[in-house]
């Protein structure tokens, strides 16, 4: 992006000073993003369609264009034909605010993410923290959809999707914490860089599973789609919805699919590195295609494993999907993070921007040992889990085998009344 | 007429919508005659003090104020108003003591008013502050460091909160299953 803006600034246009020219380099920028990200669902879409369609041994969308790619397109035509209603005693302000906040909120978060060497729309030392705060304003979207429409189904549809919101960001920020932590930085352009020795996968295989899971049920989807489950509660919040309204939740709900994508490669697989080679050091147009291109696949492989997650998995039921957020992973996440917090101490080169901290005592063994370290104490750490989870269903098992016998089992802790 | 955009006032045109946005969002609040209203304009008043935040520099308390405050703590007031009352109806918001606490409001707004004036401000502010990279270090260290007392102090509040709104839902739940 410096390349461009100094580009610029050699030409010597009157009033193209060093300020303007990042300025509209800044603008065209989020002003690409802004559109990419939407149109990106054009591709989505389809794609969807027709991986869904092999994975249940259909055909999928195949009249429309060759493979069917038109297929999208006419869907997109129909949002906006198809008429705009809005229910009578609806709150009119709030409903329609709430498809745009939606939308949004959701394609904000692209402003922090480093596409390639040198681009990102800003280089914020709290990225971390803005992607779960700008996160958090689509709740308040879905919040406002769902009471405005005053319907019953959309107000149940809104508090299952905050609930579960609330539930899944616990394990979701204690898992970017850990991010942070084993970084020493906030900024995702600094999370990027410090994986050009390894990836966080594999220091980190636990977190990064704990990180996706908690952000598949952030997004809403399949096997956590209970927001929308259309065989309890219809459509959820977006129930009364129609039109190029409910189109544009459709688009905030792929975009925020797409970002959760680049959030994954980005934070655990290495953004825009590419194994064995070093992009940041390639001559400027080469480096930045290879790199940008190398996150596109990064992120095209989650997009598909999220729609084959869709495809395989049958739908949560409202409590086992607290119960696993709330007794499983956040749990488990905390003892992670503890864990992690101690290994990367013990390896801390020590002060690194002035503030007077000791190197920790196995300094010596340098990002390698770290990286070791780190994979030890996720391994034994899922190790650990697994034990607890086998003996627990077993007790429950056990429980249940006693019950069937006719041997009462015994309550515990109940004290004779 | 020549034009130099160095001087063009950004950050005054910006502060003065950050300016519109907490006062606007504020008199939704107090002035809405539907409480879920009033919560929607809470976040954009919490909205525009954050901005201000980022004005000042201080990006890390930019993104907590809206993490924390619009993104949980509104969110929160929004699920109570949903399940304490019939949530489309309009209700009157001031009870009879309005006039009480809108004295009350003036009284405080004069006394910072009087505290702002008077006070001689520094208005060179010294060397400026190290590059904000470090401020979130910086913060931890003060936290865990000098102000390690405070911190321990409101980590105890907040444990005994968690608790004790799990104790009371403990005992409905039991009073439920006695009946």
């Amino acid at each position: 992006m410096q390349v461009i803006i100094d580009f610029l600034v050699s030409l010597n246009i009157p009033y193209v000073t060093e300020g303007v020219a990042r300025f509209i380099v800044l603008l065209v920028f989020a002003g690409v993003v802004a559109v990419a990200a939407p149109a990106g669902l054009i591709i989505l879409t389809w794609l969807e369609r027709k991986i869904i369609a092999r994975i249940q041994d259909r055909l999928g969308p195949n009249r429309a264009g060759p493979f069917g790619w038109l297929q999208a397109f006419a869907d997109m035509i129909k949002m906006f034909t198809k008429e705009d209603i809005t229910p009578a005693n609806a709150d009119r302000a709030s409903y329609n605010i709430a498809p745009g906040l939606a939308v949004f909120s959701s394609i904000m978060v692209f402003a922090v993410i480093p596409f390639a060497p040198g681009f990102a729309g800003t280089y914020m030392n709290v990225g971390l923290l803005y992607i779960i705060a700008i996160g958090g304003l689509g709740s308040i979207a879905i919040l406002m959809a769902g009471w405005s429409s005053n319907n019953k189904y959309s107000l149940l549809g809104a508090f299952r999707a905050v609930a579960m919101l609330l539930t899944y960001e616990v394990p979701m920020v204690m898992a970017l914490v850990i991010v942070a932590i084993a970084t020493g930085s906030m900024s995702l352009v600094a999370v990027t860089e410090a994986q050009g020795s390894m990836w966080y996968v594999v220091s980190m295989p636990l977190v990064f599973l704990i990180f996706f899971l908690s952000g598949v049920a952030e997004v809403g989807r399949s096997p956590f789609d209970l927001i929308e489950a259309e065989s309890e509660i219809i459509a959820g919040f977006h129930t009364e919805y129609s039109g190029i309204k409910f189109g544009l939740f459709m688009i905030a709900e792929y975009v925020h699919m797409f970002a959760l994508s680049f959030f994954a490669a980005v934070l655990f697989f290495g953004g825009w590195q590419i194994p064995f080679i070093n992009v940041a050091t390639l001559p400027f147009p080469i480096g930045s295609i290879l790199g940008f291109l190398s996150l596109i696949v990064k992120v095209f492989f989650f997009v598909f494993v999220m729609m084959w997650l869709r495809g395989t998995l049958p739908r949560f039921r409202i409590d086992q999907l607290l119960d696993f957020g709330w007794k499983f992973l956040v749990p488990l996440t905390l003892v992670l993070l503890i864990a992690s917090a101690f290994v990367v101490r013990l390896f801390s080169p020590g002060s690194s921007t002035g503030i007077p901290v000791a190197p920790g005592p196995l300094s010596g063994l340098g990002t390698a040992g770290e990286i070791i370290a780190l994979l030890i104490t996720n391994l034994v750490i899922a190790v650990l889990t697994m034990v607890m989870v086998a003996s627990a269903a077993r007790r429950s098992r056990n429980q249940a085998l006693r019950a069937v016998s006719g041997v009462e089992p015994m309550p515990a802790g109940q004290p004779g009344k | 007429m020549s034009f130099d955009p160095s001087q063009f006032p950004f950050m005054e045109i910006a502060f003065w919508v950050m300016t519109v946005l907490a006062l606007g969002g504020g008199i939704g609040v107090v002035a809405s005659k539907n409480l879920f209203h009033s919560a929607l304009f809470l976040i954009v008043s919490l909205f525009g003090v954050s901005g201000y935040y980022v004005l000042l520099s201080a990006g890390f308390l930019a993104v907590v104020q809206v993490m924390v405050y619009a993104g949980a703590i509104a969110v929160l007031i929004l699920f109570a108003i949903m399940f304490s009352r019939r949530p489309m109806e309009k209700v009157s918001q001031a009870n009879h003591q309005w006039w009480l606490a809108l004295l009350m409001a003036v009284l405080l707004f004069a006394v910072l008013v009087g505290i702002v004036g008077l006070v001689d401000w520094p208005t060179d502010g010294g060397p400026e502050p190290a590059a904000a990279a470090t401020t979130v270090q910086q913060l931890g260290v003060a936290f865990l460091g000098s102000y390690l007392i405070p911190f321990m102090v409101v980590s105890i509040l907040l444990s005994v909160a968690l608790i004790g709104a799990i104790m009371l839902a403990r005992e409905k739940l039991e009073a439920e299953e006695m009946n």
